[in-house]
């Protein structure tokens, strides 16, 4: 178990119930100064819910939520939804919940790519842009926790990988921690350190390449999805073995998921409980 | 000055109109029209007990506003019902009662049409002192919680994460909404206090680029129009609640047409 003091913050075995049904359960994990964590999982497994948890939006009804006291939180979340009676510029909308220098909020804009976009109102701008002025809010409080719900939604293609390799930069530059929502592991893939899969519950987690090679991944995602990825995969560093097994660039050879990955064992029976659960 | 009825209506509505133009702009940022509806509909409930047990109406209705209130968020978090059918709930259900208990009381005489529609011309030179009393403590309030509250009406959960304190300034909001239909009653009545919050704000939104400049407007707009409906009530006798009113409307409409492409800073298209 890591350290709770070096956590930037941790969630220690925690559930949400709403109405009688638990949105998610057990999960268990923290973000460390300078790490990516990214919770993946398909729509309703609860990602953002635990984000939120992390966050402290939601209270958890079960389980314990550890933040450092000097949090200071960058937060993306995962749809914004401003009144059109609401006349708000993007200038303004940068200094939302705090005060930010003018030089930060234009050189913040100028790296998401919408520096010209200063004076606009909030409520004129494209999905894509609206996603980018809230990523260059959440970098302009030099947070050390940044905490993005699905950054990059409504971006194009190509400004997908530019907004993922800044996002990995302002990592490097700060030293801040990431908490990163996602629900495709192929583009977030090169820019995580951990990734957490979820449906309801902690399915596996472990290194990108451990969770995307997973059995529980793949049951969850279908075949495509990781079949896909290795794809994908073969442009880098390691090995796809035709078996589907992977070779690691330490040598070692895994089936799918961690070894040393002691979770694993006691998650086998949850599933069959949540599965009768949900079958009852 | 004030001895005269109609300076006493025109100082009086003025003074209402200041303090619901930058609340008004809340009510519609934040979507909370039937809200605030629901608060004035409670005021006739407050008025009822007020008389009932003989003590200020200005304060029963407060209190009971904000017990309204307090009821509304309480129901909201077991919520069974949607809020629009709870706020109609409690709207309707405290209007009822609170003319049941005002036919109980036989012994008590009162101009029910002013209730509702409000009786601006019978304001007194206490009634001013209440309403700029109470005006300028909601505006102070609305200054001092303007930072937070602002920050939760554009997305609660941004606020939350980064650390502002926003339920704090939901309940400080909610009360200053009771003080003001409180103090605003006598000017509008219970049934049009919503559309004094809610038509100059509107009508601002076309005028502003930024919230602080949409609240100034929406007060001037609400002055202009408790200015004209005022005086078009004298010139042809008709009810001055209503009056403001449809002045307020008239000025919306105006804002709407072509001829306001014409006054500068107006914000419709990206720069």
């Amino acid at each position: 178990m890591k350290s709770q003091l070096e956590n930037l913050v941790s969630l220690e075995a925690c559930g949400v119930n709403r109405a009688g049904r638990w949105l998610v359960r057990g999960i268990t994990f923290g973000v460390k100064a300078g790490e990516v964590v990214t919770l993946i999982g398909p729509n309703g497994s609860g990602k953002s819910t635990s984000a939120k948890v992390a966050l402290g939006i939601i209270k958890p009804d079960e389980g314990q939520v550890v933040r450092r006291h000097d949090l200071r939180v960058g937060y993306v979340p995962q749809k914004l939804s401003v009144d059109w009676t609401l006349p708000l510029s993007v200038e303004r909308f940068m200094r939302l919940t705090g005060a930010v220098s003018g030089t930060d909020i234009s050189s913040a804009l100028a790296q998401t790519g919408v520096g010209q976009l200063m004076n606009a109102q909030i409520r004129n701008l494209s999905g894509g842009e609206l996603q980018r002025v809230m990523l260059a809010r959440a970098i302009a409080r030099k947070p050390n926790l940044l905490v993005l719900d699905e950054p990059v939604q409504g971006v194009d293609y190509t400004g997908e990988a530019a907004l993922y390799d800044l996002i990995k930069r302002v990592r490097d530059e700060t030293g801040c921690g990431i908490l990163m929502v996602s629900h495709d592991l192929h583009v977030v893939m090169a820019a995580t350190d951990h990734v957490i899969c979820l449906n309801g519950h902690m399915c596996c987690h472990g290194t990108p390449r451990a969770v995307a090679t997973s059995d529980e991944y793949r049951r969850l995602f279908g075949e495509r999805a990781s079949s896909s990825l290795a794809i994908y995969e073969h442009n880098h560093d390691h090995t796809h073995l035709p078996d589907g097994r992977v070779a690691h660039a330490d040598g070692s050879i895994t089936d799918h998921c961690h070894p040393g990955d002691g979770h694993h064992r006691d998650h086998d029976h949850t599933h069959q409980a949540e599965a009768a659960k949900h079958a009852g | 000055m004030l001895d005269d009825f109609f300076t006493r209506a025109i100082i009086g509505g003025i003074g209402v109109a200041l303090v619901t133009g930058p609340i008004g702009c809340f009510i519609i940022w934040r979507r909370m029209a039937y809200f605030g509806d629901t608060l004035s509909h409670a005021a006739l409930l407050g008025v009822a007990l007020g008389l009932l047990m003989n003590i200020n109406l200005t304060f029963s209705v407060f209190v009971v506003s904000v017990v309204v209130s307090l009821a509304l968020m309480a129901m909201q978090k077991r919520a069974s019902l949607s809020a629009d059918a709870l706020l109609g709930l409690l709207a309707h259900s405290s209007l009822a009662i609170g003319l049941v208990v005002l036919a109980f009381m036989t012994w008590i005489r009162f101009d029910l049409m002013g209730l509702l529609f409000g009786d601006i011309l019978a304001i007194s030179k206490l009634d001013i002192a209440v309403i700029y009393g109470g005006g300028v403590l909601v505006l102070a309030m609305l200054a001092w919680i303007w930072k937070p509250l602002f920050a939760v009406t554009v997305s609660a959960e941004l606020a939350g994460a980064e650390g502002v304190k926003g339920t704090q300034a939901n309940i400080i909001f909610m009360l200053l909404l009771a003080v003001l239909v409180a103090i605003s009653m006598k000017i509008t009545g219970v049934l049009l206090i919503t559309a004094l919050l809610i038509i100059p704000a509107a009508t601002a939104r076309r005028f502003a680029t930024g919230p602080e400049q949409m609240a100034v407007v929406a007060a001037i707009c609400g002055v202009a129009a408790i200015v004209a409906g005022l005086y078009g009530s004298l010139e042809f006798d008709t009810p001055s609640g209503p009056s403001i009113i449809v002045a307020a409307l008239l000025l919306f409409v105006l804002s709407l047409s072509p001829l306001v492409k014409f006054i500068p800073n107006t914000s419709r298209s990206n720069p």
